[in-house]
């Protein structure tokens, strides 16, 4: 899954690096750049508000180590995914690799580009104790640490806009029979019942991971996480996908929906422009229809919610799905000046007091154990203790698909689910091809 | 190679000649050769564009000459190539006789026809997307119904909008070639038709069209082996959607080598771009005339 939040498509893609990064870079180099005691380099996403606290907490790091300098460069998210795979495939990886864990930290695993990170933490216990538990799935791999958690827990929720609810006169709804009766209700009254950056294709494959969870349990994607033979057949995966055909074919999610690209925010916008009644979207979005939205959130418009159970499913409703965690690694080709800053980084500039805080402010649940504390003085307290409460009772949190699969494997899920919403495939050929690429 | 020429005694004065070529010649086999050989030798390998590189033989290349992706990407590839030019041609050829001509006005016309060109494919990929948005953009802002269609959400109307907007930014291009073309052509010729009685269609079926016929093959040929290699618009605009409605070869050598991690396959689809590429290269020059240096003026 991945946070996007940035309108400048256009500079990501123009050319491998973009402006915006080389600015980014100049601008955080600070006051003691060059110095004696060398620099290591970071490559992080764009976009705000997450880029402000990223660069702030190397801005304090940097201050604070006037001698052991980073040197920040940031990415739009679409571009950060292919320049970062192909820096490390040429040796020109940054020190600190700033990532989402699962398959992708794997790959870079086993091609010998990361640290193993093990030791470390067992000499710096106060380290990894502060930090959820629950993190750490998604940066172990056979049984070794690779990345260090950071960051906040991002659980996909089900938002809803409460302001066309009234409208229409209809309530939330409470399973998978209410969401398809909702679906003519709005339709009816020109809005459209889900907004969807369909052309992201991840946004898609959260509806995937919902039912699945919802209708057979988390079981049945565990089967292909672990590369069971012909996993994907099972009868909740046909259940599900033909679902969510079903609330296609029911004209549920927005028209245009597989041109929308979730890195505009435009799926966003729709929810606050009362264009689309609901959307399923990482709870990163809070902070971004915070920002963008007016009085949206402020004005009490926005509702939240966890993905409603189905008729006779097998799924905990409790359970959610998300990033657990951002993670960051150290490049094994760096130098071991350069690690030795990064590991000072990890030790004394990463989820400090101050981030933490400024993690809250952006309506984020940071991992550092005892920040919930600080949740109910924020504005945001009814988010924050919300997804708290999803990330802290969730008897299963699954990681996003595409980042807990190989890159190989994820294209292929992707590329099909594109397909799937598009009812070019039907189940049984989303299926089909999708046993081919398990465990590849 | 010169040495060897300005050995035979008489080649003293042109030795210095060859020598030019050396710097064209150094970039061609450093970025084209080269990459080129670099390319191959992958399409036998098996690499995931981080770790090691392993030789797997023809592993590769099953798995792209199986995959029901391939014709799909190979027969849109084809069609934006084929529409693409069917739309482009008449409408340069059209434009570049008009801006032929000498009048204040035209010259004038064609500065602001020139305007797409000296935007980024990028940044037109961007613009159209914005204003093609079925909720937000220029249809939704207008309040026009039939401006408002998912543009970019049909399979039909995204593919043709991509050749539209291929169309819309190379069209300048090619009509300044024709311009270039049609000024070359001898104004006796016009003058003679002009006694004989021809009226304008006449002269230009007859003198302009038959004129331009080399202007045609190098045109086509840049229109042609330019839409094979088409990627930046069409990964902006639709990354190659909606399903893979406008997944273009060079998009999906991209999708396999960059975002699937499987360099193998994606250089096996670039070796199969390249030798596209050549043989419609090739194809075209043979359409030319045997002949391509023959003169134009043969009984004028």
């Amino acid at each position: 899954m991945e946070i996007h939040l940035s309108r400048r498509t256009l500079l990501g893609l123009a050319a491998g690096v973009p402006a915006s990064a080389a600015l980014a870079a100049c601008g955080s180099s600070g006051p003691g750049k060059g110095g004696d005691g060398g620099s290591a380099t970071y490559w992080h996403l764009s976009g705000q508000p997450q880029e402000g606290v990223r660069t702030g907490a190397v801005e304090r790091f940097n201050d604070a180590n006037p001698k052991g300098q980073i040197q920040v460069t940031t990415f739009e998210n679409d571009a950060y995914k292919t320049k970062i795979k192909t820096a490390i495939g040429a040796g020109k990886a940054p020190t600190i690799i700033w990532g989402w864990g699962g398959g992708t930290l794997r790959s870079y695993v086993e091609a010998d580009q990361v640290d193993d990170l093990t030791p470390w933490f067992d000499q710096n216990p106060e380290i990894k104790n502060r930090l959820f538990p629950s993190s750490f799935g998604a940066a172990t791999v056979d049984g070794r640490i690779y990345a260090m958690p950071f960051e906040s827990v991002e659980p996909i929720v089900l938002f809803y806009n409460k302001r066309v609810f009234d409208d229409v006169g209809v309530e939330p709804p409470q399973s998978w029979d209410d969401i398809m009766a909702l679906v003519p209700r709005f339709n009816a009254a020109g809005i459209a019942p889900f907004s969807l950056g369909g052309q992201s294709r991840w946004t898609n494959m959260m509806w995937l991971e919902f039912l699945f969870d919802r209708i057979g349990g988390p079981e049945v994607f565990q089967a292909v996480f672990d590369g069971e033979k012909d996993a994907w057949s099972h009868p909740a995966a046909i259940d599900a996908l033909t679902k969510v055909q079903d609330l296609v074919k029911a004209d549920g999610f927005i028209k245009g929906f597989s041109s929308i690209t979730a890195d505009s925010n435009a799926d966003q916008a729709l929810l606050y422009t009362d264009k689309a009644a609901m959307m399923l979207h990482g709870s990163w979005s809070y902070g971004i229809q915070q920002t963008e939205g007016g009085d949206f959130v402020s004005g009490g418009g926005l509702g939240f919610m966890n993905f409603p159970p189905v008729e006779g499913g097998k799924g905990d409703p409790g359970n959610s799905v998300g990033n657990p965690a951002q993670y960051l690694s150290i490049s094994s080709k760096a130098s071991a000046e350069q690690k030795k800053i990064a590991k000072d980084f990890f030790a004394t500039g990463v989820l400090t007091d101050a981030e933490v805080k400024e993690w809250i402010g952006t309506g984020a649940v940071p991992i550092a154990k005892g920040s919930e504390k600080l949740l109910a003085a924020s504005e945001s307290a009814e988010f924050l203790q919300f997804v708290y409460g999803i990330a802290s009772n969730a008897k299963t949190f699954g990681q996003s698909w595409d980042q807990a699969l190989s890159p190989t494997a994820a294209e292929t899920l992707l590329d099909n689910i594109a397909r799937l919403f598009q009812l070019s495939v039907s189940p049984q050929q989303f299926t089909d091809n999708l046993n081919e690429v398990i465990g590849k | 190679m010169s040495t060897l020429t300005g050995s035979t005694g008489r080649g003293d004065r042109r030795g210095i000649l060859p020598w030019l070529a050396v710097p064209a010649l150094l970039f061609f086999v450093g970025f084209a050769v080269v990459p080129l050989v670099g390319v191959l030798l992958l399409s036998f390998t098996t690499w995931d564009g981080i770790g090691d590189i392993h030789p797997s033989g023809l592993t590769s290349w099953r798995a792209v000459l199986t995959d029901p992706g391939l014709p799909h990407a190979l027969w849109v590839t084809f069609l934006v190539m084929a529409v693409s030019w069917a739309v482009q041609t008449p409408a340069s050829i059209l434009l570049g006789t008009f801006l032929a001509g000498r009048q204040r006005y035209r010259a004038v016309l064609s500065l602001i026809y020139f305007v797409p060109l000296l935007l980024s494919s990028a940044a037109i990929a961007v613009a159209y997307k914005a204003l093609l948005d079925p909720n937000f953009g220029l249809g939704a802002g207008l309040g026009t119904e039939w401006l408002s269609k998912d543009w970019l959400g049909r399979p039909w109307l995204a593919f043709g909008v991509v050749v539209f907007i291929v169309s819309w930014q190379f069209i300048p291009f090619h009509s300044l070639i024709y311009q270039g073309g049609v000024q070359q052509i001898p104004r006796s010729l016009y003058e003679a038709a002009e006694l004989d009685g021809a009226g304008r269609i006449r002269q230009f079926f007859s003198i302009t069209l038959p004129q331009l016929k080399y202007t045609i093959i190098t045109s086509s040929t840049l229109m042609v082996i330019g839409s094979l290699t088409f990627f930046d618009l069409i990964f902006v605009l639709t990354e190659g959607g909606p399903g893979d409605a406008t997944r273009v070869l060079a998009l999906d050598m991209y999708k396999r080598g960059f975002q699937a991690n499987l360099m193998g396959p994606a250089s096996a689809i670039a070796v199969v771009l390249v030798l596209m590429g050549l043989a419609i290269a090739l194809l075209l020059r043979r359409l030319g005339g045997r002949d391509a240096g023959e003169s134009q003026l043969e009984g004028a």
